[in-house]
């Protein structure tokens, strides 16, 4: 029983990951039906934000609150910059194109910023920058202690905050979509953009701003996957990012509460069979669950069925 | 080839031995390239024939039927095992009729069709549940796909898990990945000629038109994408005796990716483009590795860049020969709505 | 369509009658003479194939350091019969097929009289089969499968290595676990998508259930994970008295620290994979208690091994990890044949490299056997206020425990 609750805590942990980014994922392609291929690598920029800035900062060794709270926000606004630049180079110019082309040019950004961050760093700036392959200690922003212990099962206070945070974010965002002006524009926009741009919503300022929100969040999901691991390297938001993106469409693409659910499910599905049958098979279990789902279940657990007209 | 024609005797026979005119050219040529060509130019050559065997055949599920497969590398490992275990079984089994190095080629041509088959049929099992599915959804499944047999792979001791099968004879060269080549591109181009053909590609503009119109969509797509498979497996199945070890590294979604790269640059639907950019995207890179780690970076910023520049692809989705003709391009379906101000 | 069908069919039959074992193999063409050496004036070129780019980039740009250190060193005291050296470092992005053609790529283009890498078994693999096409002797500083330096049953001529084999490290981390450590019941964690984790991972069971031991559970990740949890869960189930985790520090720096942080104080143990810097900076104090075994300790006070750390902080800023030292010694071992054989052809390199014998190598005396492998010592750290000291050292033959001495290092 202490071995099945502990699987719990720590699919709920990991399945946090995976929607924090997948909540990213979804938004971008709730509005552009795009598959941000390089969402997974802004989560990892967002990383390497947090650690150069919490370096600025001195957050390693002193950790306050104030402090963690700075570099979150730090690593959310470069990364919002970065997506806002990645939109405005590399997606719009192919938005009337079709979507392969895009995903072409998400692929390049993707490549460009995994291979960019593995240069050696450049000589003469004050940080080493790029940081070069090799495994990077992420410093602790809070200091947290031991992790909880509950009817034998330990829980990392980091989880109990990814969690929370997770939580927060899906609401403010589900609220952002449904309550506020640029909510509705993003729906209308998401519905059919030439008809939206037709009623006189700006409806590249509305693209723009969704990718720059849904960078910022994947800033968030990189602060806190990073703090929990805590090591960052430049491929690492690849595998995280290919599995959010499983956990998005599993979810149901665009939606985000099913963003929320598809990585919980994701990452008790990985749990459960890691810890209950052959480890090795973990990702192919993983996968034929969601090939299952699909399957009989097209549009996602949450997703609301489309039907296609001519 | 005109379909009203019951096709007598006499053209029907002309018609088999006019298909076997290209692969003649072909193997003259490649056997009078053979002997002259450096080995580094030559194991390029060959590697760049894999990556177009791959990126043609990947093009009649992407461009020619416009469903989106980011499973191409797993087919390409169901060949390659397939066939290292075919070559490996005869390693030490000679033909007493032939010659050694000949029984060793016919062995190779046994392991080449098994090979092909199993891919084939890889892709009819992975296709015949997945292609009810669309766009992203799809690509999400071949994906998924993909990695389960290289998981397979990893775990079964007879396929030699993580370290993979070494010490397989190296019998592909020149002449072999020349004739995959022409075989692939035949194909891909009869393919698109033939009622199969158009039919895909009113899958492609309108899937529900097509329906409309009496076309067996779903049966149409698993015979694409089983035909695709086949040659994706020929490709695994050359690749793995050219360097003589099949290791499931080689197969990772990475090499999918790569794979799509190809189609899309090179433009959905166009043969000679994806010949061309396989071609040109695998000699560049050798060219490029001089620069070293930033390789990769300038690959990265050619891919944006040349996706910028042009759209619609290199070729788009014409073929080299119908640049020199003045007729408009055919039509190419259009993305998603959105109001663009940045098309060219 | 019946008389075709009968006809493939006798086809098929006469086929498979026909089928008789194969006479002698033939052996592989050892490719026309080659060119013997450079110029006069001309560098004598050798090269290195490693990822410098793609998953295992920090494995292949610390092997690369090695080796340029060690080159520079050679051209310091004056090159080889008169010659500079000159290193050419290829990046094959951790692909097999990248590899084997910047393996040609050097052995034809750049004439390269020796070519050093790569760390990964299944890469080296690749490389190895061009290196006897073209009659290039190549030693791999890092690949420890078995595999690597032979085809089937043969030993492959131009294939050496300077490091030890995943049977010697597995059977004594074995002995260590059982024999010092007095364990009986140890669960093995290994990373399923890499062959030396598999490799090693299989010899130490076999050694440890010959020994006495018990392995209670085998469980596996895969080299992009970063959640080990669901595994660790499970062994802690099992309760064992230690776990074997033979991996790369990538990942076992967060393997231990998920373990501390589940509860799991057992001994973890793993094998030269762990060595680095990043291992101690990333792990913390979860790693203290724990052991692995390596070909060497930067702590050594051999003179050799202290210039070595020395010089590569000075020149690198950190502390060289194991990558870095087998590319050293690899490099060393290279120039040290060169200077020895009588000419720089091939084949005298393959027999100068072969009789290579007790060369004082950073990671121990280097002595290479009649199938081509290193023979050497192992060390087994033990991980203490988050630095490694030494435990015990194996001698090469019997794998006898030799307990440390007192006056080794105990700063």
């Amino acid at each position: 029983m202490t071995e099945f609750l502990q699987h719990l805590v720590n699919g709920l942990s990991l399945g946090t990951i995976y929607a924090l980014i997948a909540l990213g994922y979804t938004m971008v392609y709730g509005v552009l039906k795009l598959i941000n291929f390089a969402h997974g690598d802004v989560y990892m920029a967002g990383a390497f934000a947090g650690y150069y800035v919490a370096g600025a900062l001195g957050a390693g060794e002193r950790p306050t609150l104030p402090k963690a709270l700075a570099v979150t926000l730090g690593a959310m606004v470069i990364c919002g910059a970065l997506g806002f630049v990645i939109e405005r180079a590399a997606y719009r110019p192919l938005r009337e194109r079709p979507r392969l082309t895009a995903l072409i040019t998400a692929i390049g950004v993707s490549f460009l910023l995994e291979y960019g961050f593995q240069l050696e760093p450049v000589r003469g700036l004050p940080v080493r920058f790029p940081p070069g392959p090799s495994p990077t200690y992420f410093p602790p922003l809070l200091s947290l202690g031991e992790p909880i212990e509950l009817l034998g099962v330990s829980i990392p206070w980091i989880d109990v905050i990814g969690f929370g945070v997770a939580v927060a974010l899906m609401v403010a965002l589900q609220l952002v979509v449904f309550r506020t002006r640029f909510g509705t524009a993003m729906r209308a926009v998401s519905f059919d953009a030439r008809t939206a741009g037709l009623m006189g919503i700006p409806v590249d300022r509305v693209i723009a701003w969704t990718f720059v929100l849904g960078s910022a969040l994947a800033a968030a999901a990189a602060i806190i996957s990073a703090s929990r691991l805590p090591r960052i390297d430049p491929l690492f938001g690849l595998m995280p990012g290919l599995k959010a993106f499983v956990a998005a469409v599993l979810g149901g693409i665009g939606s985000v509460p099913g963003a929320m659910v598809g990585g919980l499910v994701l990452g008790l599905t990985e749990e459960y069979v890691a810890g209950y049958t052959a480890s090795s098979w973990r990702d192919a279990i993983a996968f034929a669950v969601l090939i299952l789902v699909l399957l009989l279940r097209p549009q996602g657990l949450l997703g609301r069925a489309h039907v296609e007209k001519v | 080839m005109s379909p009203a024609d019951p096709a007598p005797p006499p053209s029907r026979a002309r018609a088999v031995l006019g298909g076997f005119v290209p692969f003649a050219v072909a193997l003259a040529l490649l056997g009078a390239l053979q002997p002259v060509l450096p080995p580094t130019a030559t194991i390029v050559l060959l590697n760049a024939g894999v990556n177009v065997i791959l990126a043609v055949s990947l093009n009649v599920v992407n461009g020619f039927t416009g469903q989106f497969s980011l499973g191409h590398a797993g087919f390409m490992a169901v060949g390659a095992y397939a066939s290292a275990r075919v070559t490996l079984a005869f390693a030490d089994v000679q033909l007493s009729f032939l010659p050694g190095v000949l029984s060793d080629q016919v062995v190779f041509a046994l392991a080449l069709v098994v090979a092909m088959a199993a891919a084939g049929l890889a892709g009819f099992l992975v296709g015949a549940p997945s292609l009810r599915l669309r766009g992203d959804y799809l690509a999400i499944v071949t994906l998924g796909f993909g990695e389960i047999i290289r998981s397979i792979i990893e775990n079964v001791g007879w396929l030699g898990g993580a370290l993979g099968l070494s010490g397989l004879p190296r019998l592909t060269n020149l002449t072999w990945v020349g004739l995959g080549v022409v075989a692939t591109s035949l194909m891909a181009r009869r393919l698109a000629a033939s009622t199969q053909g158009r039919a895909l590609f009113a899958i492609r503009e309108d899937e529900i038109a097509a329906e409309a119109m009496g076309v067996d969509t779903t049966g149409y797509k698993i015979r694409a994408f089983a035909i695709s498979a086949a040659y994706a497996g020929l490709a695994g199945a050359l690749s793995v005796h050219l360097i003589q070890l099949a290791t499931p590294s080689s197969f990772t979604f990475i090499r999918s990716i790569e794979v799509v790269v190809i189609v899309v640059l090179g433009g959905l639907g166009s043969i000679t483009g994806s010949i061309l950019t396989a071609l040109g995207l695998t000699v560049g890179l050798e060219l490029l590795r001089d620069v070293q780690q930033y390789r990769m970076v300038v690959y990265a910023l050619l891919l944006v860049v040349l996706m910028l520049a042009r759209p619609q692809g290199i070729f788009g989705s014409r073929e080299l020969w119908d640049l020199w003709r003045s007729r408009p391009p055919p039509p190419f379906p259009t993305g998603g709505g959105g109001k663009g101000e940045g098309a060219p | 369509m019946r008389p075709t069908r009968a006809l493939a069919l006798i086809a098929a039959a006469i086929a498979l009658a026909a089928c008789e074992k194969k006479q002698a193999p033939q052996p592989p063409a050892a490719a026309a003479a080659p060119a013997v050496g450079p110029a006069a004036g001309a560098p004598i070129v050798i090269g290195h194939v490693g990822s410098l780019t793609g998953d295992d980039a920090t494995f292949g740009l610390s092997t690369e350091k090695g080796i340029s250190l060690a080159i520079e060193d050679a051209n310091a005291r004056g090159g080889v019969k008169g010659h500079l050296l000159k290193l050419v470092s290829y990046d094959d992005k951790g692909k097999s097929e990248e590899a084997a053609v910047v393996t040609t790529r050097l052995a034809v283009d750049d004439k390269a009289s020796i070519i050093l890498g790569e760390v990964a078994s299944s890469r080296s693999l690749a490389m190895a089969s061009k290196a006897d096409d073209f009659g290039v002797p190549m030693i791999t500083p890092a690949s420890t499968n078995p595999a690597v330096t032979r085809d089937g049953q043969k030993v492959r001529p131009y294939v050496f290595r300077v490091c030890f084999l995943d049977t010697f490290q597995g059977l004594v981390m074995a002995k260590f676990a059982r024999e010092t450590l007095k364990l009986s019941r140890v669960a093995i964690l290994r990373d399923v998508g890499s062959a030396y984790s598999v490799g090693l991972a299989d010899e130490f069971l076999a050694r440890f259930r010959a020994l006495g031991g018990t392995v209670v559970d085998d469980q596996s990740f895969k080299a992009g994970d970063q959640d080990f949890k669901a595994q660790l869960t499970a062994i802690r189930g099992k309760k064992p008295d230690g776990v074997f985790v033979p991996g790369y520090y990538t990942q076992v720096a967060l393997i231990v620290r998920q373990a501390r942080e589940l509860g799991l104080r057992q001994p973890f143990m793993g094998g030269d994979g762990w060595d680095s810097e990043k291992l101690f900076e990333i792990g913390g104090r979860a790693l203290d208690g724990n052991y692995y075994s390596n070909h060497y300790t930067p702590e050594d006070p051999k003179p050799a091994v202290q210039t070595f750390v020395r010089r590569f902080k000075e020149k690198y800023g950190s502390v060289p990890d194991t990558m870095a030292a087998l590319g050293f010694d690899a490099a060393n071992v290279a120039v040290d044949a060169m200077a020895r054989a009588g000419d720089l052809s091939g084949s005298a390199l393959r027999d100068a490299i072969a009789a290579t014998k007790d060369y004082p190598g950073v990671t121990g005396g280097i002595s290479i056997d009649a199938g081509h492998d290193a023979v050497k010592a192992a060390v087994v750290l033990k991980i203490e206020g988050g630095a490694p000291r030494l435990a015990a050292t194996f001698a090469p033959e019997a794998a006898v425990a030799v307990p440390p001495s007192p006056a080794s290092p105990a700063k």
